[in-house]
């Protein structure tokens, strides 16, 4: 009893930001980090009954997604694709800076991730919007005439066609709602880290933000392919 | 990820980036091509294979050593299997019928 008791006098005077029920540093940063990892868990079953819906309806009409995923920009696509994949390289460094003690660049790349946070939503916007323009919106006024690739003369069934753009509003969309959620958790952080909140010992925030942030990365990773990348060779 | 490495993880991020940039640029490219029925199996390998390298090296599950986290995560990729696999088995197989 004695002997917790010098522990957790000895870790306040040294750490204010130990909280008294944990043992050491590490346990506490492993508890939160596994808190983050659970969530995850739960995220991965949320996004997975979609991508389980995209499959089934996918195998369904496979032409009609086709000539639908072909109206997509690709391009746009796979430029959002490079830009997060950026901004999950300057989350890590962000941390390396923080266990390095280097609060510039922490600031810096943190301010940097959430620059390619905005310029994603940015270029998703436009793809919407393209979208809205074309009447690819599921809704009273889809309107949907383009051909099967690789059927010419054979026109893609409306109706089909709507599931698959109303399962590519629903999955980028919240997607993107999850972005937004991130960037506010990058905006916290950054403020915690120009208050100098974060040092070599104690970033664990950084740490378990930049775990959701690169989850979100994966989603996007596995929505690029399956949702712009359908029979582009034909 | 409580393993904080003594050498320097900066050329090991690098790398993953430069490869998950390559990665990318592959599966575009990959998909103009006409691969038969590989262009599906293609695209997802490639993206299995960038997930992996973020889980991985960006969100430090390798040299992880906490036995909760490995639980969590294996039983994530198992209860995502059984998801997919079983829903599959319903609508793949309804035509024989």
């Amino acid at each position: 009893m004695s002997d917790s008791q010098s522990v957790a006098a000895h870790a306040e005077t040294h750490n204010p930001a130990l909280l008294h029920h944990f043992a050491t540093e590490e346990q506490q940063r492993d508890a939160s980090s596994f808190g983050m990892w659970i969530f995850l868990a739960t995220e991965v079953m949320f996004f997975g009954g979609l991508f389980c819906a995209y499959l089934i309806y996918r195998g369904w009409y496979y032409g009609d997604f086709a000539a639908a995923s072909k109206s997509i920009d690709a391009f746009l696509g796979g430029t959002n694709t490079a830009v997060l994949i950026c901004s999950s390289l300057t989350v890590v460094l962000a941390i390396w800076a923080a266990q390095t003690a280097r609060r510039g660049l922490m600031l810096a790349m943190l301010a940097l991730t959430m620059l390619f946070g905005c310029t994603f939503l940015g270029i998703k916007g436009f793809e919407y919007r393209d979208k809205f323009v074309e009447h690819h919106v599921p809704g009273t006024s889809f309107s949907f005439h383009e051909e099967i690739p690789g059927h010419p003369g054979q026109y893609a069934n409306p109706q089909h066609a709507q599931i698959f753009f109303a399962l590519y509003f629903v999955m980028t969309g919240l997607h993107a709602l999850h972005m937004i959620i991130g960037l506010g958790i990058f905006a916290w952080l950054f403020w915690m880290a120009w208050k100098g909140r974060f040092t070599p010992e104690y970033h664990t925030p950084l740490e378990i933000g930049g775990l959701y942030w690169h989850f979100v990365d994966i989603v996007w990773i596995y929505l690029f392919p399956l949702l712009y990348l359908i029979d582009r060779h034909k | 990820m409580s393993a904080h490495s003594k050498s320097s993880p900066l050329p090991t991020y690098f790398g993953v980036w430069i490869a998950l940039l390559v990665g990318t640029a592959l599966t575009y490219y990959a998909a103009k091509l006409d691969l038969g029925v590989f262009n599906a199996a293609v695209a997802l390998i490639i993206a299995t294979t960038k997930a992996l390298l973020v889980a991985l090296f960006f969100m430090h599950l390798k040299g992880a050593h906490e036995k909760l986290l490995k639980l969590v995560v294996t039983s994530t990729i198992l209860f995502l299997f059984i998801l997919l696999a079983l829903s599959m088995a319903d609508y793949g197989t309804r035509h024989f019928s």
